[in-house]
């Protein structure tokens, strides 16, 4: 049966020559369609005698299965290279931007408070806030600064037309008092009261402007109020917060008295950084120290029964010292160019 | 305060060099701002005379001197000083003298040979002053170092007194606690009575002894009231930064300096009758010493004769009563005023003084006497003169007292975290010249009278941790009861907010509070802002009713600077009079959110054709911060914003806030090119939020349907949508608005708004008879009741 053989392999070839799905058909239509050379042989099988008809039946179905599998196979070999063209053909240009929006950024200073948050949540400090226009009584008496006070000159204070004993806070000090007597009152039923430990960011207001001064900056007020809250446990806290913040051990920190009329003792705290280009100077940071008697007592806090320590510090320098920052005038001019540097 | 390390190494002198002397005040609590050597490092300098000074042969500005300089031979040295003459004393630097790293050396100056410098005060780094040679007194001993001269090995401390420590705003004070720091011993200058020689004396009346409990005076006759002051007074005065002016006036300035005690000289025949220290008459006025006519308010203390006000007490003389050069007879006074009464005057009259300074802070009610007899005894070894005797008013009972003070040692352990012996404790008691009785555990404590700051155990307590030192309190990890912060599920915080709005391409930014007026009319309709009462300028000169100002300053500035694209955002305080505000009666302080878009809606980009921001963009950035919460917006008019492109926005039926494109006339007036969009939101809306709950989720298929209705143009989708939701059937799980379209095939003025209505039951299959019963119930009110028509 050579013919066979010289069919199938003629199929293969022509197959082969096929360039694409169509001419593939056409090529089987000349083996396998109605008058293709197979179903012809297999038309001309009814004139053989049984026998003879059985044995080329089969010789000619054997021949007619591995055309169909040729053809199956250049089918695939075909939709293969269509599927691969098609996906040469789509390649993108991967460099290319993503498309669409962008994305913003927070202030630096806010991203210094978000971390000084951060760190004091940790340790089990809550966020507190306050007004920003506060009674004179909030900002300076209850704090144990009273009218004529000399550390009133300490505070240039923006005061309101028309407005009797309000101002412009000069401190987030005075969201001390708030809290302590919102905390008093929210335990004035138990018998002891349990731990007051806040912190209050926020913007503060003075009278003053220059390079290293802007009449509206930033503070971050801390209070530990409890029953064995001591210096040493201030030193502690500030310390730990100072290193965490700053990521660094290799950093110092120094109290030295100071005087707040509403801490006693009173503390000032500088650090010192061991490299970099303020390294080896004394850079002023926070001020803190013991609340005083009095200040507990406008809260409504026994001062024998309770202690508690404060601070206050300046999230602009904090800011400034972490990135380099200069010019503490750039966080409040709205520069873009500058603003988009801290995303 | 200001002072030389030499005059306080004269009553104490601790074995520290300056550098650690500057430290150890640092850590006590007088903070060493400053620290600088009275000159540059030199040496070789000595004090030289000019015998001769010929012009150079060579040169027209230049001199040839022969100079004195205590060897024996005279030296030539050429000088380029204008004011080099024969005659004059002068510094010079010999050959081998090092000037802060600048050799002098034998030299040869347009051919004439040069054996040395002759000196200006800013080559020694004494002074600016570099206009000549320094001139020396005429009795400046030739050949003597200069250093040791002029006493240049000296060190100028300023530091920086916390208002409570009014105890060292003078040398004794500071060498009295360099004394408790360190365990010298203290030698404070003698204040020895000075005898009466006449009996002339001027009554004293204490009209407010409360105010004044305490006046000293003297009389001291025949003085020479231009002698001059010895240079040894004048150093120091000008060490402490207190110029020379005469006699008379240095010496109670060098008391003030030395003792604390603020002194006043009044010329003794200008004064008429007794002194009274009173409070002002109706329209009294005083001519003080620096020009100023004052008209002294009730509570101004002043001291007067019997004629007249002659000063305000304690804080500034008079002019036409005080000293001057052609005094003989005068007047010394020594008082103490109540701090309270002093506090703040000054300030109130636009000045300050070294005395209201001190007075104001406390000066030491023990000593007036002291004071008066240690200027007594300077004036008359200066000026010459007799004294009278001191009469000494002191109103009984009526100086302060110094309580005793219980220190309990718990509260030490306590309050400092460290534990002290009792030893310990009285030992720097003893330092600090505190009288101490000791009662079982506890301390009772009286403080001496120059301590104005020890009033209660606290202040003790804080004496202890000085002079055991700060550095040596120890760094605890601090012990107190843990429990968790609440941390509600429907609220989220701020800081979340922030990141939100971040991520929709906002920049935050931090505006001032206080801003133009002019914004607050344009921005806010704002006719009768919070003022203040004292702004820094006029552009700060009230409070911001509302952030948009700022964020339309914010997109100005970045226009200018070249960046037209502006995305920004604050939280912020904004400020309004309001009868119920609270918690500051009278004001209104919420906190918002404001965001501001202009430019184009993306950053240019190859991938999308650019466009600039509008209404829709921004709105949907709201949106995504209230998710999942969702606003209803209702046209409104708003003063900053497009009366037709502007919504109040509410939540639950609360307006929050509003959005909307700035006014064109704004646009125009703040030269913005393009309007922006903004959005202004009460913070405390976007912090509330909602536990999610869970609902069943339908396994059955959902049917969904579309209607297009057509309305009138001024027919908002919303309330059309409100309206198909209000008589939808229990089966319509939600209305979509998929499209709008106006144009072809709708009349003019109306608008086709196609709805696409989504029907499912949990439990079963709908059946086709449900839907269009639900399609026609909608249909029907839409066009029943919303005005509408089927689309055809």
């Amino acid at each position: 049966m050579d013919q066979l053989d010289q069919l199938v392999t003629q199929a293969e070839a022509d197959f082969s020559a096929a360039v694409d799905a169509a001419a593939l058909e056409v090529a089987k239509a000349r083996y396998l369609g109605k008058a293709g050379s197979l179903t012809e042989l297999l038309k001309g099988l009814g004139k053989l005698d049984p026998e003879a008809r059985k044995s080329a039946g089969a010789e000619i179905n054997k021949a007619k299965s591995a055309i169909e599998a040729l053809l199956n196979a250049r089918r695939d070999a075909l939709q293969r290279a269509a599927l691969e063209a098609q996906l040469a053909a789509e390649a993108l240009d991967v460099t290319l931007p993503g498309r669409g929006q962008g994305v913003g950024g927070l202030h630096p200073v806010v991203r210094t408070l978000e971390r000084v948050e951060q760190l004091f949540r940790s340790i089990g400090f809550d966020v507190a806030e306050g007004p920003e226009i506060e009674t004179d009584f909030y900002n300076f008496t209850a704090l144990n600064t009273p009218a004529n006070h000399p550390a009133r000159s300490m505070h240039d204070t923006f005061y309101l037309e028309n407005g009797e004993g309000v101002l412009l806070r000069t401190h987030t000090s005075p969201v001390q008092i708030r809290a302590m007597q919102a905390h008093v009152e929210a335990y004035k039923d138990r018998d002891t009261m349990p731990e007051l430990r806040i912190i209050a960011p926020g913007r503060v207001y003075r009278v003053d402007s220059d390079a290293t001064h802007s009449p509206m900056f930033h503070q971050v007020e801390g209070l530990w109020v409890g029953e064995s809250v001591s210096f040493a446990d201030l030193k502690g806290v500030v310390a730990d917060f100072l290193r965490s913040f700053f990521e660094s051990d290799d950093l110092q920190v120094r109290f030295r008295p100071s005087f707040f009329p509403f801490t006693e003792p009173s503390a000032e705290i500088d650090v010192a950084f061991m490299s970099g280009a303020l390294k080896g100077r004394w850079l002023e940071i926070a001020g803190c120290g013991m609340v005083h008697p009095n200040v507990l007592r406008f809260g409504g806090i026994d001062p024998e029964r309770y202690t508690g320590f404060a601070f206050g510090m300046g999230p602009d320098r904090l800011t400034m010292l972490r990135y380099g920052v200069n010019d503490l005038r750039l966080f409040f001019e709205g520069d873009l160019r500058f603003l988009g540097q801290f995303r | 305060m200001q002072f030389s390390e030499l005059w306080l190494r004269s009553f104490v002198s601790p074995d520290l060099d300056s550098d650690a002397l500057g430290h150890l005040l640092t850590m006590a609590g007088l903070e060493v701002e400053e620290q600088d050597g009275v000159a540059a490092v030199f040496s070789k300098v000595v004090v030289a005379q000019i015998i001769e000074a010929e012009k150079h042969p060579n040169a027209d500005k230049l001199r040839v001197c022969k100079v004195d300089a205590g060897h024996g031979e005279l030296l030539q040295i050429v000088c380029g000083a204008p004011n080099a003459a024969a005659g004059i004393r002068i510094p010079c630097a010999l050959v081998g003298a090092d000037l802060a790293g600048f050799g002098i050396k034998a030299a040869k100056l347009r051919g004439v040979e040069s054996f040395g410098m002759l000196c200006s005060a800013k080559e020694l780094g004494i002074s600016d002053e570099s206009s000549g040679l320094l001139v020396l007194p005429e009795d400046a001993p030739v050949g003597t170092d200069l250093r040791d001269y002029l006493a240049l090995n000296d060190t100028l401390f300023t530091i920086k007194l916390t208002p409570n420590r009014a105890d060292c705003l003078s040398l004794s004070g500071i060498a009295r606690e360099v004394a408790a720091l360190t365990g010298q011993p203290l030698s404070l200058p003698a204040c020895e009575p000075v005898a009466a020689v006449l009996g002339d004396s001027r009554d004293i009346v204490l009209d407010a002894a409360e105010a004044c409990p305490r006046y000293s005076g003297r009389i001291i006759r025949g003085v020479n009231a231009k002698a001059p002051t010895p240079e040894w007074m004048k150093q120091r005065l000008a060490r402490s930064g207190i110029r020379s002016i005469s006699a008379l006036v240095d010496v109670t300035n060098y008391v003030m300096l030395e003792l604390g005690q603020p002194l006043h000289a009044f010329d003794e025949a200008k004064l008429s009758g007794a002194i009274h220290v009173r409070f002002p008459k109706a329209g009294e006025q005083v001519l003080l010493l620096n020009g100023q006519t004052v008209t002294p308010a009730a509570d101004t203390l002043l001291i007067a004769d019997e004629t007249r006000a002659l000063a305000l007490a304690g804080i500034m003389g008079g002019e036409d009563s005080g000293i001057t050069l052609d005094t003989t007879d005068l007047f010394l006074e020594s008082a103490f005023f109540a701090p309270d009464v002093i506090a703040g005057r000054a300030r109130a009259y636009g000045f300050s003084s070294d005395a209201s300074y001190r007075f104001e802070r406390g000066v030491d009610f023990a000593l007036a006497g002291p004071a008066i007899e240690r200027a007594t005894r300077l004036i008359l070894d200066i000026c010459g003169g007799q004294p009278g005797p001191v009469v000494d008013a002191v109103a009984a009972g009526k100086l302060p007292r110094r309580e005793p003070i219980r220190l309990r040692a718990a509260r030490v352990r306590r309050v400092l975290g460290i534990a002290l012996s009792a030893d310990e404790v009285a030992g720097m008691f003893g330092r600090l010249n505190l009288q101490v009785a000791r009662e079982g555990d506890d301390f009772v404590v009286t403080p001496p009278s120059y301590r104005f700051d020890l009033e209660i155990e606290e202040d003790l307590i804080e004496e202890i941790a000085r002079l055991h030192g700060y550095d040596n309190i120890p760094v605890c990890a601090p012990k107190g009861p843990i429990s968790m912060l609440p941390r509600p599920e429907a609220k989220r915080d701020t800081m979340f907010v922030r990141r939100l709005v971040a991520g929709r391409e906002y920049q935050e930014v931090i505006n001032f509070a206080f801003v133009e007026e002019a914004w607050e009319k344009d921005f806010g309709g704002n006719a009768d802002p919070v003022r203040l009462a004292n702004p820094i300028a006029s552009q700060m000169s009230v409070m911001r009713s509302t952030l948009i100002g700022g964020l339309v300053a914010n997109l100005v500035t970045n226009r200018k600077r070249q960046t037209n694209r502006v995305r920004v955002f604050e939280i912020g305080r904004c400020f309004a009079k309001d009868p119920a505000g609270k918690p500051v009666e009278g004001y209104y302080q919420p906190v918002r959110i404001a965001a501001l878009a202009g430019g184009l809606a993306r950053p240019e980009q190859w991938g999308e054709s650019n466009r600039n921001v509008d209404f829709y963009d921004v709105k949907a950035d709201l949106e995504a911060l209230l998710f999942p919460r969702v606003a209803e917006f209702e046209r409104a008019a708003h003063p900053a914003l497009h009366p037709g492109r502007s919504a109040r926005v509410l939540l639950d039926g609360r307006a929050i806030g509003f959005i909307g494109e700035l006014h064109p006339v704004w646009v125009q007036r703040y030269e913005l090119g393009t309007a922006p969009v903004v959005f202004e939101i009460e913070l405390d809306a976007l912090l509330e939020t909602r536990t999610p709950a869970y609902r069943e989720v339908s396994r059955f298929p959902a049917v969904t349907r579309d209607l297009a209705l057509v309305v009138d143009q001024q027919v908002s989708a919303a309330s059309l949508l409100r309206g198909l939701q209000s008589v939808a059937p229990a089966i319509v799980q939600h209305i979509e608005l998929f499209d709008q379209y106006q144009g072809k095939g709708i009349e003019p003025n109306r608008k086709s708004l196609a709805f696409r209505v989504v029907m499912q039951e949990t439990q079963r299959t709908l059946e086709d008879a449900e839907v269009d019963a639900a399609m026609i119930a909608l249909t029907r009110h839409a066009e029943d009741s919303l005005g509408a028509k089927l689309r055809a």
